[in-house]
């Protein structure tokens, strides 16, 4: 395996520390072994064929599904585990709670609260969890959705909205928590090909903007290249290669990497 | 026999007084049902083993076994144990008790129709177990299964003369001891069915437009 940072040691403790991670499904092993580290700041590309485990990183990050086996570490606090008693006993619901809000996703699916308005979709969490003043969360909400572009959706339902703004304002929900790390899964995989530009914008945007951490798991190559500072190329579990983006997609040294790269162009993806 | 206009109207100010404990014992036991339901429905779906499989045999012990041996149970012989109920309170119990396995069952249907995207979307803005049912899946589960709870509120509202049998003087007892006391059956009886009849057809006609109103909405 690939040593798991690229940036020299002592640059600043990771913010994502994940140590010989194993997620099986039955019988099926996804992940076996798995470590790498993410800096603060960083913005991940994790690209793959399908079945090689990059989602279900990003959803064990977000408690979305139980670890098998290693370790996860988030802002210096292990995941999956706390302590108990002088000793380290699987994390509870509490503990997961107390995680998760350093944590934000968006998903392929949106996944909006179709009963909600667009305002209430991105205010419901931060009162609910932070206890937020309506009138601060509606102020905050606000000032998000400009920057997706769409205060004038404040009031409407999910289902007026079109699959683009459907996922801006899944961007934008996800953002309200202030969240230290994001997770985009697939984001753009379920949209209209006319609908994806206007997504990756504001990603470009966020990117560009603010010093969050960022995790993407994608098949849109051209938009992996321009957003991420690291890309990592997985297969069956395991990162096969890992570099700068002009490295991986320019120069790829490992075969599979390669063959990959070729089946994605052939499939009308941009690179 | 002949059917006596005066016999009729002199038994009617009886019967309407058992009318109205009929709706009374309804509303209340429907009330029953669909709070006890839900918790039904949320219990059985606990991570918990400890919690969900004591549920699950309760839920399918009494769906299992008839309404009428659950009211003499409560009623007669719950008592033994020094537990001694009004009738009214006992019929309340027992029909709320019993639907209840049945709502459980329209809940945890609306609640299986939510999409596990709505779970996950609750988890990754951090809300906790009780936030996500009472915000996230609740309110999008209940409006399409109206129109079904309704049903079984129809159902038990025709189900109530089995109270008579634990002596509650709902209108079906009313017009058994009318009957018993003037030896005419064809009056009181004939009179029960079509208050029975008449309140069901107002029912039909607003599950309709229940159906109407949350069917779409469910869309």
């Amino acid at each position: 395996m690939v040593p798991a940072s690229t940036k020299g040691a002592g640059v600043s403790d990771p913010i994502i520390r994940i140590q010989q991670l194993e997620k099986s499904f039955g019988p099926l092993r996804v992940l076996d072994g798995l470590s790498f580290d993410v800096q603060p700041g960083e913005k991940l590309a994790l690209i793959g064929p399908s079945g090689s485990g990059k989602t279900t990183i990003l959803r064990m990050l977000m408690t979305l599904e139980t670890i098998s086996g290693g370790r996860i570490e988030v802002c210096g606090e292990p995941l999956y585990h706390m302590q108990r008693g002088g000793r380290e006993v699987p994390a509870d619901e509490a503990h997961l709670h107390h995680m998760r809000r350093h944590i934000g996703m968006v998903f392929q699916h949106f996944n909006l609260f179709p009963h909600k308005s667009v305002l209430d979709n991105i205010t419901l969490a931060p009162m609910l969890t932070k206890g937020e003043p309506r009138a601060k969360a509606e102020a905050h909400a606000m000032e998000l959705l400009d920057m997706v572009g769409l205060a004038e959706k404040a009031r409407a339902m999910p289902s007026q909205l079109s699959g683009g703004q459907k996922q801006r304002v899944a961007i934008a929900r996800a953002l309200a928590l202030k969240p230290r790390i994001m997770l985009f899964d697939e984001v753009t995989s379920a949209l209209d090909p006319e609908l994806v530009e206007e997504v990756l914008l504001v990603m470009k945007r966020l990117a560009a903007e603010t010093d969050m951490t960022m995790l993407l798991v994608t098949h849109e190559m051209g938009f992996a290249h321009e957003f991420a500072d690291r890309v990592l190329f997985f297969d069956k579990g395991r990162i096969i290669e890992q570099g700068p983006p002009e490295q991986i997609f320019t120069h790829p040294t490992h075969e599979r990497t390669q063959t990959f790269l070729r089946k994605i162009i052939a499939a009308g993806h941009r690179v | 026999m002949e059917w006596d206009w005066t016999f009729a109207a002199e038994i009617t100010p009886v019967l309407l007084e058992g009318l109205k404990l009929t709706l009374l014992i309804t509303l209340l036991s429907a009330i029953v049902a669909a709070v006890l339901g839900l918790v039904f429905a949320v219990a059985r779906r606990a991570q918990s083993p400890w919690v969900a499989r004591p549920v699950t045999f309760l839920v399918e012990f009494i769906r299992g076994t008839p309404l009428l041996v659950q009211l003499y149970f409560i009623f007669y012989v719950l008592p033994g144990a020094g537990i001694l109920l009004p009738p009214l309170v006992a019929g309340v119990i027992g029909m709320g008790l019993h639907y209840a396995t049945y709502t459980a069952e329209v809940y945890r249907a609306g609640i299986e129709n939510v999409a596990r995207g709505q779970w996950e979307a609750a988890r990754a803005t951090n809300l906790t177990t009780r936030q996500t049912w009472a915000h996230v899946i609740l309110p999008q589960a209940v409006p399409p299964m109206i129109p079904a709870l309704a049903n079984y509120l129809i159902a038990l509202f025709k189900e109530t003369p089995l109270l008579s049998a634990i002596t509650v003087l709902e209108m079906m007892n009313q017009a058994k001891l009318v009957a018993n006391s003037s030896y005419r059956y064809i009056e009181p009886m004939t009179l029960v069915g079509v208050f029975f009849l008449a309140m069901s057809l107002v029912s039909v006609v607003l599950l309709r437009w229940l159906e109407h109103r949350f069917g779409r909405l469910a869309k």
